[in-house]
């Protein structure tokens, strides 16, 4: 193992301990008093990813606004689980219209915000993958292209969990769903497509992009503060693991997603007007091995024989991306810290 | 004030005298005159304030209408033919979430074939989507029911479409009384909302209704669309007491009191079909027209009583069910055939094919004589038809041909000149 610095890392754990930082350091979440926008009851999986990433976003977002947000919210898991008529698990101004046109609807309700003189109330538009990458993106680039006053927040568990754990444009290659069975000659989602959302956010030249991974809550939060300190189109791409939908036990919801960014299957940065500003460094690089074994959505990688092709082929996506974005910290000459 | 203008035009300046807080807008023919014409009202600083917005899309453009609304701002847009079917999800989004949206429908035909011509097959398509649906006879007429469709939609939170036949209304040029600012305000009270997005009350809305409310849910919004037949007449009756004249309501009648024979139409045809009663009534026949002002909510009474008496009702109609009947004839039928009324579906002006006066006396006068059937095509080109048909028969697996359909047609047209 590597030499490193433990700053707001507690022995043997990762995670940032609050009882070691100033209070003004210390997350949203662990204020008793934080918003609990999206708040207990509500109808998600144990585990679930997107539920966790929504109230760690909303929350942090409300705080950074003085809770004067709005929410509009894509048809999708989130959006089923929270709202079963006549329950409701959101303690914020929360609209649903449709799957596809959430960024178009949180540009009219920023439309009228603006018109009305309200400069207080900010906006934030979630999806998951699919309204988002998919049957969202229309409307989504549109509102980007206009940099509307927006926050669009995409919780990608990649896959359509809702209907039943479909392929989007955001699965993985390889990953077994249920229109991607893990049968034949090449088991799972296909090699070499796909659509990387964050860096077409980028090439949109907005104010701010961002992606994120609910096993690094300080940067999520950090991230969704710049985001509300900015006006224009902004963009906050969340991994959030399913264990449904990734057939994983429900505890190791925060542990894939941080091994998803270890890895570097899953790259940490942020982005301003076309620019990449910065990556976050992996502290422990693992292989992607130690990211797909425990998913079943990955199993027939790891059936008899074994698909080391495949698997090769995964971890030099991951290489890829530890190039480009440094993730090792090789080029800006630092070492993994 | 009395203006020499532009149907297009016409209707933006109502609109914007209507005081829009956003405006969505995409083009497509033939509405774009209009959002141009609003778009122009905005940069020009006479419709102030107001967010005007160049979407991506149709579903945008609807999809923008509805947070704008959700958020309390007073919402319009624009639409046509195709571009009423982009939108149609959130169309039916709209009426369900209660969204008092304002949307002129310039109405286009569908395609394929690809066609930009006015027919009814937009509107017609979208009839069950829960919008109240008025059709404007004149541009006299759509100005009158745009600012009228404000107050309506706010009255009942329900969004209103008011359809303008395109090219034949938007794109032609008359006399239009444009009311002043002053007597709109008056009729027009600022946007009141009953349901907002409001961090200080925060409620959720669109949540998910399984089978055990659905049902109600429906019911309700049928039972909220039925009560503009109430609300329509009194606001005609309201808008005729601050603006002085009359305009708008569910049907209107002419020459119809003792008519035998009376054609029920949509829009700009009722005109020619005015002209064409007079010709008739001079030559001794009994003949009357009725405009169907308002088409959704159907207004079953006032359309009864109005046909009450004639014995034969001839529908004109820019649309039809394909593979099923005409959509108003059907309902008509439906009303007064019990009593022994004989009714009639004339399809016509399909795709914007021209509805000259002397095919209309034409089937008048089959329908009169009992030469009519039930449905029929107003100057349908049989010979062509026939050809293809005779084609299709040889070979069963053979669409229609869209390709050869206007060859047959030129050289038809050739041969009878
Ligand atoms: C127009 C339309 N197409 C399809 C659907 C069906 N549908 C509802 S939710 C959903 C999946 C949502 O997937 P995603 O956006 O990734 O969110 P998740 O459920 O995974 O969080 C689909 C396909 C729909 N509601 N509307
Ligand atoms: S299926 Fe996945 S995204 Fe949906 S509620 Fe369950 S864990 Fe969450
Ligand atoms: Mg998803």
């Amino acid at each position: 193992m590597t030499e490193q610095t433990s700053s707001y890392c507690q022995v043997g754990s990762f995670a940032v301990g609050n009882r070691l930082v100033d209070p003004h350091l210390r997350t949203v979440q662990s204020d008793r008093l934080r918003p609990n926008a999206l708040t207990s009851g509500h109808r998600a999986c144990q585990g679930c990813g997107e539920a966790l990433g929504a109230r760690f976003v909303l929350d942090a977002a409300m705080a950074a606004t003085d809770r004067q947000l709005i929410v509009v919210n894509a048809t999708g898991c989130l959006e089923v689980f929270s709202t079963p008529y006549p329950e409701t698990a959101w303690q914020v101004a929360w609209m649903h219209s449709l799957f596809g046109n959430t960024a178009a609807v949180a540009t009219g309700v920023a439309a009228a915000l603006k018109v009305r003189g309200d400069t207080a109330t900010r906006v934030i538009a979630q999806a998951g993958d699919g309204g988002t990458v998919d049957i969202g993106f229309g409307c989504l680039s549109g509102m980007f292209e206009r940099n509307d006053d927006v926050l669009f927040v995409c919780y990608d568990n990649q896959a359509y969990m809702n209907t039943g754990v479909q392929r989007s444009a955001s699965t993985p290659a390889a990953a077994r769903t249920a229109t991607t069975e893990a049968r034949g000659r090449e088991p799972g989602n296909a090699f070499g497509q796909g659509k990387n959302l964050p860096a077409l956010a980028v090439a949109h030249e907005i104010p701010y992009v961002a992606t994120a991974s609910v096993a690094y809550l300080h940067d999520l939060e950090a991230k969704v503060g710049r985001a509300m300190e900015l006006h224009g189109a902004r963009y906050l791409h969340v991994l959030v693991p399913c264990p449904l939908g990734w057939g994983a036990a429900s505890r190791d919801t925060i542990r894939l997603a941080r091994l998803a960014c270890e890895t570097g299957l899953f790259p940490l940065f942020e982005a301003a007007h076309g620019e990449i500003l910065s990556a976050t460094p992996i502290r422990h690089r693992e292989p992607v091995e130690a990211y797909l074994r425990p998913q079943r959505r990955f199993a027939h990688l790891f059936a008899d024989p074994p698909r080391t092709d495949d698997i090769a082929r995964i971890q030099a996506i991951a290489d890829r991306n530890i190039g480009r974005f440094d993730l090792l910290g090789e080029r800006a000459g630092k070492g993994s810290r | 004030m009395l203006r020499q203008i532009e149907g297009s035009r016409a209707v933006a300046e109502a609109v914007a005298l209507c005081r829009p807080r956003v405006v969505s807008a995409y083009p497509i023919s033939p509405q774009t005159h209009i959002i141009e014409g609003v778009g122009s009202l905005v940069k020009s600083g006479r419709l102030k304030p107001c967010e005007f917005i160049n979407v991506e899309s149709e579903f945008a453009a609807m999809s923008v209408s509805i947070g704008a609304a959700a958020t309390g701002a007073r919402a319009y847009t624009a639409t046509s033919g195709p571009g009423l079917l982009d939108m149609a999800e959130a169309v039916f989004n709209a009426s369900g979430l209660g969204l008092p949206i304002v949307m002129t429908v310039a109405n286009r035909a569908v395609g394929a074939p690809i066609n930009i011509g006015n027919d009814h097959s937009d509107a017609m398509a979208l009839r069950d989507s829960g919008w109240i649906q008025l059709f404007a006879e004149t541009n006299q007429h759509a100005v009158d029911l745009h600012i009228q469709a404000f107050r309506l939609a706010e009255r009942l939170s329900v969004p209103v479409m008011v359809c303008m036949d395109g090219f034949i209304l938007t794109h032609s040029v008359e006399r239009v009384e444009i009311p002043t600012q002053e007597q709109v305000d008056r009729y027009l009270r600022p946007f009141a909302p009953q349901q907002v997005l409001d961090p200080a009350a925060p409620v959720s809305i669109g949540a998910m209704v399984g089978p055990e409310a659905f049902t109600e849910v429906r019911y309700l919004a049928h039972a909220r669309l039925l009560e503009a037949l109430v609300c329509i007449p009194e606001l005609a009756a309201e808008f005729e007491r601050v603006v002085g004249r009359p305009s708008g309501g569910l049907v209107s009648a002419y020459r119809s009191e003792d008519a035998e024979t009376i054609v029920v139409a949509l829009g700009s045809v009722v005109g020619t079909v005015k002209d064409v009663v007079d010709q008739m009534r001079e030559e001794g026949l009994k003949i009357g027209v009725v405009a169907v002002t308002t088409f959704r909510p159907f207004p079953e009474q006032a359309l009864g009583q109005a046909l009450e008496g004639a014995h034969r009702v001839v529908v004109i109609e820019k649309a039809f069910a394909v593979g099923g009947r005409g959509v108003l004839g059907a309902q008509v039928d439906a009303l007064v055939s019990d009593r022994g009324t004989k009714t009639y579906t004339v399809v016509a002006g399909l795709g914007g094919r021209s509805i000259p006066e002397a095919s209309l006396r034409r089937v008048l006068g089959e329908a009169i004589r009992g030469e009519l059937g039930a449905m029929s095509f107003l100057d349908l080109d049989r010979v062509v038809v026939d050809r293809e048909l005779a084609r299709m028969a040889e070979d069963p697996r053979r669409a229609p041909s869209t390709a050869r359909v206007p060859r047959d047609v030129r050289e038809n047209a050739a041969r009878i000149v």
